[in-house]
């Protein structure tokens, strides 16, 4: 039945036999969303699904406001949000000054690769739950060892996307530079740090991903305030409304940042993907 | 122009490159001797393997050799340095700056205050034919104007000797004859030393004053020419009636002979024992 859609068509006059899976799929991606809140209204509405399973879509909007006006969990919706946006783009922050030039560095000298390389590859594909236990026992409980948590997680991908950027730079644009009387200083700030900044800007977007990820591991324990305290929270009272309430929130913050480093990208990298 | 003039000798050179398997080590350069003086427009051709870029990368100072001396203005070569420029075959041109910071960046690397360094790259920029496209990204431009941007770029640190890597290898034959009669202006109008890699005869005699011809296994000169097709152009402005005189297509058939001979003795393994 799904021939139709991987045939091969033939050529229609004026265009261009293409790649298999040419073409904008903005509108099927649509559709899908569309059809999931639709199933979303259709199952709850008839009662098909139990609310304490799937509430129904007005359950989780009247939630929001209760959230947004009265509040959940001893804080209104906003003073969670307000917290966890700033852990995470605290942690985001930090591992921008320090993963992108050790990123760099690793890159472009063999101690500092070789210093970086074993600690980041060991410890990068470790859940942050498996060490968070560790973080806790080292920094306490207060609001540096959630930050450091979520920092942990964003480093490691964003140190590793700057290192690879390095080599994005052709042997000819270096020769090209030293026989313009450059130094090797100048080869790594005018040249190295500018060819690998597509590849920086990946690491970011892929760094605040993960970010949002981490978010509810590193306020699972000794929180009172957050987006991911308050749907752990409520995962207790089997309150599913809030659960999915706050699942919604994060995820337009994830989206929002996303498109936020996409735009930036475009406006700042105009050069990426063209030579 | 106020070029820094002198003079460049290789004496003696050998280039051994230690072998990949079996221990041994390669021969890339043997015994070249090679003097270019100011003005002299050197072409080096050659079958693959017969140490062309080698020779090149010595040159410009990305490559010390094993044994031998090579000398510009009497002072050894330690480095690349700003008085040898450089073209390569892909552009090697920055992406994230335009045509005018791509040309000027040289001279922004040396501190040299901006309208200074505005007005040398335009001057530049103007000799290749890119007067109007300061603002373009290197992106828009085709590939035979990127090229010109590579060849603006290394002339605007005005360097005594222009080393070229086929730049033109990746170019479509129309915009190849545009550029060879572009740098053979450039060349009078400087009055530099020129060296010019390529594969292709007809541009090495062409473009050359003095046309060396090498040979792989071990990388060395074997014929060198004096040849004065490139003043005969710059005098009638007429690259057809050259390339299709009697005198280029005899000199043309010679050449050819010798490389197709180094081509067909390929095919033997390249290690020398040592």
């Amino acid at each position: 039945m799904f021939n139709k859609l991987f045939l091969a068509k033939p050529v229609t006059p004026g265009k261009v036999y293409g790649a298999p899976g040419a073409g904008y799929s903005g509108f099927i991606s649509l559709t899908t969303a569309v059809v999931l809140i639709a199933l979303w209204f259709l199952v709850t509405s008839m009662g098909w699904i139990k609310p304490i399973f799937l509430p129904s879509p007005f359950a989780v909007y009247n939630k929001f406001i209760e959230a947004w006006t009265e509040g959940v969990a001893n804080s209104t919706l906003l003073q969670h949000t307000m917290t966890s946006l700033g852990r995470v783009m605290g942690a985001f922050f930090l591992a921008l000054v320090t993963a992108v030039p050790i990123g760099v560095l690793m890159g472009v000298n063999r101690l500092v690769r070789g210093v970086f390389d074993p600690i980041i590859e060991f410890y990068r594909p470790l859940p942050p739950l498996a060490y968070l236990p560790l973080v806790i026992i080292w920094f306490g409980i207060g609001e540096f060892p959630k930050v450091f948590l979520i920092y942990l997680a964003i480093f490691a991908p964003m140190a590793i996307a700057a290192r690879a950027g390095v080599k994005s730079v052709s042997i000819e644009q270096i020769h090209a530079a030293y026989a313009m009387g450059a130094s090797s200083r100048q080869i790594i700030s005018h040249v190295i740090l500018k060819a690998a900044l597509p590849e920086i800007f990946t690491g970011m977007r892929i760094g605040i991903g993960v970010g949002w990820t981490t978010l509810v591991a590193a306020e699972m324990v000794a929180s009172s305030r957050g987006l991911g305290f308050m749907v752990l929270n409520a995962a207790q009272y089997l309150a599913s409304d809030t659960v999915i309430m706050g699942i919604l929130v994060i995820g337009f913050f994830a989206l929002i940042f996303d498109l936020l480093l996409r735009h930036l990208e475009k406006v700042l990298i105009p050069w990426k993907g063209k030579v | 122009m106020t070029a820094p003039m002198g003079s460049l000798s290789v004496r003696g050179v050998n280039v051994t490159y230690p072998a990949l398997q079996h221990g041994g080590s390669v021969v890339a350069l043997k015994d070249v001797n090679l003097e270019i003086n100011p003005g002299d427009f050197v072409v080096a051709l050659g079958a693959s393997g017969c140490g062309k870029t080698t020779l090149l990368n010595l040159l410009a100072g990305f490559l010390s050799p094993t044994q031998g001396k090579l000398l510009l203005n009497g002072q050894p070569i330690t480095g690349p340095g700003s008085d040898r420029g450089v073209v390569f075959q892909k552009h090697a041109l920055l992406p994230w700056l335009n045509v005018m910071e791509n040309t000027e960046f040289g001279l922004k690397l040396q501190g040299v205050d901006k309208s200074r360094r505005r007005t040398i790259a335009a001057r530049n920029l103007e000799l290749v034919g890119l007067k109007d496209f300061h603002h373009h990204m290197i992106y828009q431009l085709s590939g035979g104007m990127q090229q010109r941007v590579g060849i603006a770029r290394a002339l605007t640190c005005d360097p005594a000797m222009l080393l070229m890597d086929e730049p033109m290898a990746a170019l479509d034959a129309l915009t190849r004859e545009t550029i060879q009669e572009l740098l053979l202006d450039v060349w009078q109008h400087t009055h530099k030393m020129f060296f010019f890699i390529t594969h292709s005869v007809e541009e090495a005699l062409f473009l050359g004053s003095r046309l060396i011809v090498m040979s792989p296994r071990p990388g060395r000169i074997t014929n060198t020419y004096e040849l004065d097709f490139n003043k005969r152009f710059l005098e009638t402005r007429d690259a057809r009636a050259i390339k299709s005189s009697a005198d280029f297509i005899k000199m043309r058939e010679t050449i050819l002979g010798i490389i197709y001979g180094d081509e067909r003795a390929a095919g033997q393994p390249e290690i020398m024992h040592v």
